[in-house]
């Protein structure tokens, strides 16, 4: 478990990181957190020649809040987010699911630009990404650009970055006002990869539904979004038509995504959990749409996630929720 | 009186070391060292056709590069086979280095030395093996089947077949008026200790002698194993273990491959070398355990007494057998736990699959025989109607008919009898802890709620302190340092603490006077080794006895210089003393003076005890006839048979209606391992048992694929629990002395992870309504059985169709 040789390369600036990406082409990998990279070179699943090592580069470790994004910096770990009160402030929804995100000692040295640009299904980071219709900023050879979330994620651990370019942060979508989010997961231990995961966002307008959204974890290979409005918008949370839409918007979740099986569990059984879960997100969100912004709550997931794991650290004095 | 000691609840001295990163582990040693790695078979069964290693040897660093034909003599003949038994017909072990053929994924062909682990690992990418694939036996049905051999002189491919039977099961099973036949199915887990194996070795030339390093449960074992190997003379090896973090048996199995081949090349090379194993090579070349197939028969009386008891186990010993068949002999014997099966046979066979070997690990083959019987207890509960505590209870030996013999040979060829324990009195315990007449208000308030729960229970007797004997030397320095050597070694137990508790309560010295040494050939040569809940029994009794030695010695001293009887001394943290008049005394450290006349003066207190020294008396010799110099004492405990520990678990679990996924709620422990040396420790190992327990109950399993893969090979997808997946362990304590030591102990080590499967099981069933004969069971598995329940292709437990829940006044909620 020791990785073959490799270059070791460390820029300063973002001119030099694409100058040696350039240079190295397809030999080259982006080192940030290394949290998935490290173990795949150890377990030499892969062997690049060069490793562009990115944690030298200044101006990449800050997030900002503007009004209709909050901006993530290349450099700045999933910890780093997860504890941003302007960030929680602005978009609830980044601190919903980082907690999901493995455990602290990975999330300390783990980024959330490295997360996204891995591309994993199993990630929660792309996911938010979709949600959140969020794109991503690209430095290369002939400058900068930015990729639309639906036009990055290409296919498992595939997406659209060439070669000879760096991701040099990410920017997640602000919902209007009335919005809520909420974010669940189930993963066989705490902080494992999930078997499914679901990220919703839903705005509440006069009282009732006026927009909902969700998207997945380990459950659709590339993330996507699926539009609950059409099931849910014109409907009163906790009316009577509440429960019959909430079960209508499961059916469509049902129908939307497409687990494969492993040795944890089977595809249809991922295909119920993500339903289930979906089912028990969606009123957590509709409750904080109608609380007012941020809310009080630091949240942990919902009553599934709840049975499955113990409770978290509550930053900010801000209590830890379970229901 | 010193501070009473012994039973006393003392933080350990060793942690201060071991939790600021002050442990020094086999990959802490040998910087200088050059680095061994392995190249080891992709395929789970092949002829070696061809192995080409030209491009490895060009790779700067590379020293040496060895496959099987280049081991000399015995290096290169089959690895042995360390515990022999009449019925392992067909034992097989592997080479150092595989000749010819390969029998599982992971067993090593080719070994290469460099100047670090880097360089040896890209040498061993280079190395090019040509295989001829060979059809493959994954899986107990498959063995069993005896369609494909793994080894092709092993027919049906059965290592062991054994047969013990206690009276005519046959004639009790006909006349029983209930009979009941149960398939059951317990899966592979393995001991995962946080430092895989390790060895290093270094040679010197000039002296001829060997010292190597190994991540041992016994280095004694080592030691002997690999001069008989490398043909050298015994006086001319050394081995040590350091700091071992942690084993749970797989490190008690020896010669590994390695163990031989780094001393090997050492020599043969003239210069250190070292390897730690890697994760995946723990995963895929060390040892699993577990795994069986079991079928139950069993005749009851309308009380639910048993009258006869037939087992049949299917055993995966895997790939080879060094280990022998320890694990199924102990689940056959120790299945019986505290009760009286009437009339007893069991059967098993041992059956090699192309997987990695078998060897015990924490519990060693009584998770499954207590899953066998304790799933057959609630199968007999139900099928009557009655109180699952209540058939147990009606089943148990009583105090008053110990000892009691089942009249079967235990793992160790003795008798299997039990010296002591008090059944009647843990499950009181255990129904008192956990709220066992309660559980009924509490399951309706639960369902009220919409939630599943469930109660289980489990109980288990293990035989722990299995001889044939250990050692203890102690030596009181003139300073008064008190040092305690044994041979056993240490994985992070506790022994410097527990047994300097038993050297300060017999010594009447203070614990921070007291070293421990463990596990060190040079310290002490004869030892056998830390494994089967042994270490307090054999090596603290063992040291109990030496400390009366040297107690008794350092009093006849003590009396002579201070001109009174030995009869009226006590020693008090360290100092001799006159009872009634303290002021009359010496410490230790000047009795140990006394105790070796010296000829050379080189500080002031040798220049007291030169033989020009004080008064003498001239017609004896200055070290008396029967008495040796130096303030020391030597023992050793050799118990005629092992001494049976005791315990009962419960559980109550909730189930997701919904998403079939499970939570602890409560895990409620009694323990008895008679006399307590130290209750915190004691509790620290029933803790870390439950905690593999609840691994092996609702996570761990090896997902071997048709063709010998295993799948899940890494901590990310074989799942040990983290803390958050284990729940608070409530416990308590029986202490049942057992009258087979001096000291009144059992063993504790593997206690807590004996009954967890068949508690979770229990409980898992009570919730859901139906069997639950396969473990461990994971959220999915449960919505399959759901699934299959629903159909109809399992049947619903008789309880469902049956009012037994009876009100009661109080209720009492469980604390998650």
């Amino acid at each position: 478990m020791k990785p073959a040789p490799f270059e070791h390369h460390a820029p300063l600036t973002v001119e030099q990181a694409v100058s040696v990406l350039t240079e190295v082409g397809h030999d080259g990998k982006v080192l940030a957190g290394g949290q998935s990279l490290i173990p795949i070179l150890n377990m030499r699943l892969a062997s690049p020649a060069h490793l562009v090592d990115i944690n030298r580069v200044a101006g990449l470790d800050t997030v900002e809040v503007t009004a209709e994004a909050v901006r993530v910096g290349a450099l700045v770990r999933h910890a780093g987010l997860e504890r941003s009160e302007s960030a929680y402030a602005a978009l609830p929804l980044l601190r919903q699911a980082l907690v999901n995100v493995a455990h602290p000692a990975i999330r300390n040295r783990g980024t959330t630009v490295g997360s996204i640009a891995h591309a994993d299904a199993a990630g929660e980071m792309p996911a938010i990404l979709a949600l959140t219709d969020g794109v991503v900023e690209v430095a290369g050879p002939s400058g900068t650009r930015e990729i639309a979330w639906s036009d990055f994620f290409l296919g498992a651990l595939e997406t659209s970055l060439a070669a000879e370019e760096l991701a040099v942060a990410v920017r997640f979508g602000r919902f209007p006002a009335g919005t809520g989010t909420a974010f669940t997961e189930a993963a066989r231990r705490h902080g494992d990869y999930a078997m499914a995961g679901v990220g919703v966002a839903l705005t509440v307008a006069d009282g009732v539904v006026s927009g909902a959204r969700a998207s997945f974890v380990s459950v659709t290979d590339v993330p996507s979004v699926l539009d609950l409005g059409p099931v849910l918008d014109g409907v009163e949370p906790g009316s009577g038509e509440w429960d019959a839409a909430l079960d209508t918007a499961a059916e469509a979740v049902r129908g939307h995504v497409d687990p494969e099986g492993d040795i944890h569990a089977s595809a249809d059984y991922r295909r119920m959990l993500v339903t289930e879960l979906t089912r028990r997100v969606l009123p957590q969100a509709a409750d904080r749409a109608t609380t007012p912004a941020p809310n009080a709550a630091f949240d942990r997931g919902s009553a599934v996630t709840t049975l499955s794991s113990t409770s978290s650290t509550a930053f900010g004095g801000q209590g830890a929720s379970h229901d | 009186m010193t501070t009473q000691m012994f039973g006393a609840p003392i933080r350990r001295k060793e942690d201060p070391r071991l939790v600021t990163g002050g442990g020094r582990y086999l990959d802490d040693l040998g910087h200088d060292a050059l680095a061994a790695a392995f190249v080891r078979s992709p395929h789970a069964h092949a002829r070696i056709v061809d192995i080409d290693a030209s491009e490895a040897i060009e790779v700067e660093g590379v020293v040496g590069i060895y496959v099987h034909e280049d081991l000399p003599g015995r290096v290169g003949e089959p690895l042995p086979l360390l515990i022999p038994h009449p019925t392992l017909t067909h034992g097989r072990t592997g080479y150092a280095l595989a000749k010819d053929e390969v029998n599982h994924v992971g067993e090593p062909i080719v070994m290469v030395v460099a100047t670090d682990r880097y360089v040896a690992e890209d040498a061993c990418q280079r190395i090019r093996i040509t295989y001829d694939q060979l059809p493959v036996v994954v899986g107990i049905e498959a063995a069993r089947s005896g369609e494909l051999l793994v080894h092709d002189d092993v027919p049906d491919n059965v290592a062991a077949h054994m047969l013990q039977e206690v009276g005519d099961v046959d004639a009790a099973m006909a006349s029983a008026p209930h009979t009941l036949t149960l398939d059951l199915d317990i899966e592979r887990s393995a001991c995962m200790p946080m430092e895989g194996k390790g060895v290093y070795a270094r040679w010197d030339r000039d002296r001829g002698e060997l010292r190597m390093y190994s991540s041992t449960q016994t280095s004694t074992g080592v030691r002997a194993a690999v001069a008989a190997k490398l043909d050298l003379p015994l006086a001319k090896v050394e081995c040590i273990a350091p700091d071992v973090g942690g084993g749970f048996g797989v490190k008690i199995v020896h010669p590994w491959p390695e163990e031989v081949l780094v001393p090997w090349a050492a020599i043969l090379l003239g210069r250190p070398v070292k390897w730690a194993e890697d994760r995946r090579e723990h995963f895929i070349s060390a040892a699993h355990e577990r795994g069986q197939l079991q079928r139950v028969t069993v005749g009851f009386d309308d009380e639910g007494h048993l009258l006869a008891l037939d087992v049949k186990l299917w055993h995966d010993n895997g790939a080879y057998t060094p280990y022998g068949i320890i694990v199924p002999i102990i689940t056959s014997t120790q299945l019986l736990g505290p009760y009286k099966p009437g009339t007893y046979r069991c059967e098993f066979w041992s059956l090699y699959t192309n997987t990695v070997l078998v060897t015990p690990y924490r519990g060693a083959g009584r998770p499954q025989g207590c899953f066998a019987m304790e799933r057959t207890m609630d199968a007999i509960a139900d099928e009557l109607g009655l109180d699952r505590a209540e058939v147990r209870s009606r089943n148990f030996i009583l105090p008053s008919e110990m000892p009691w013999d089942h009249g079967l040979l235990f793992q160790d060829g003795r008798p299997l009898k039990y010296d002591s324990g008090d059944f009647p009195a843990s499950l009181a315990k255990l129904k008192d802890l956990v709220g066992w007449d309660d559980f009924a208000d509490y399951r309706r308030q639960a369902e009220a709620e919409g939630r599943k729960v469930g109660l289980g229970i489990g109980c288990y007797v293990e035989g722990t302190g299995v001889g044939p004997y250990e050692g203890g030397h102690i030596q009181i320095e003139t300073s008064g340092r008190v040092n305690v050597s044994t041979g056993l070694t240490s994985q992070g137990q506790g022994h410097e603490t527990v047994f300097a508790q038993i050297v300060a309560q017999e010594l009447g010295v203070r614990m921070e006077d007291v070293f421990v040494t463990t596990g060190d050939t040079r310290k002490m040569a004869y030892a056998v080794g830390t494994f089967a809940s042994r270490a307090a029994v054999m090596s603290g009794s063992a040291i109990a006895l030496a400390a009366r030695n040297v107690r008794a010695k350092a009093l006849r001293i003590a009396a002579d210089a201070l001109e009174v009887s030995p009869e009226d001394l006590e020693i008090v943290e360290g100092t001799v003393r006159v009872k009634g008049a303290p002021a009359t005394s010496m410490s230790l450290g000047t009795v140990s003076v006394l105790s070796n006349p010296l000829r050379y003066a080189f500080d002031e207190a040798a220049k007291a005890a030169t033989q020009f020294a004080g008064t003498f008396d001239p017609d004896k010799p200055p070290v008396a006839d029967d008495e040796e110099p130096g303030l020391e004492g030597k023992d050793f405990y050799s118990p005629t048979q092992a001494t049976f520990a005791n315990g009962m678990h419960a559980a109550i679990v909730e189930t997701d209606p919904v998403t079939a996924e499970i939570k602890i709620l409560r895990y409620c422990v009694i323990h008895d391992c008679g006399t307590m040396i130290n209750p915190m420790i004691v509790e620290g190992q029933v803790h870390g048992g439950v905690a593999q327990g609840v691994g092996g109950a609702l996570y761990e399993r090896m997902a071997y694929d048709e063709s010998g893969q295993l799948l899940n090979a890494s901590f990310m997808d074989f799942l040990m629990p983290y803390a958050s997946e284990v729940p608070t362990i409530e416990a308590d304590h029986l202490e049942t002395p057992s009258p087979l030591n001096p000291l009144g102990i059992k063993g504790a080590g593997e206690a807590g992870c004996i009954p967890v499967s068949a508690v979770i099981a229990s409980a898992i069933e009570d919730a859901e309504g139906f069997p639950i004969t396969r473990m461990p069971i994971s959220p999915y598995d449960l919505w399959e059985l759901r699934r299959r329940h629903a159909d109809g292709e399992i049947p619903s437990l008789h309880r469902t169709s049956r009012t037994t829940s009876t009100p009661s006044t109080s209720s009492k909620e469980p604390t998650a």
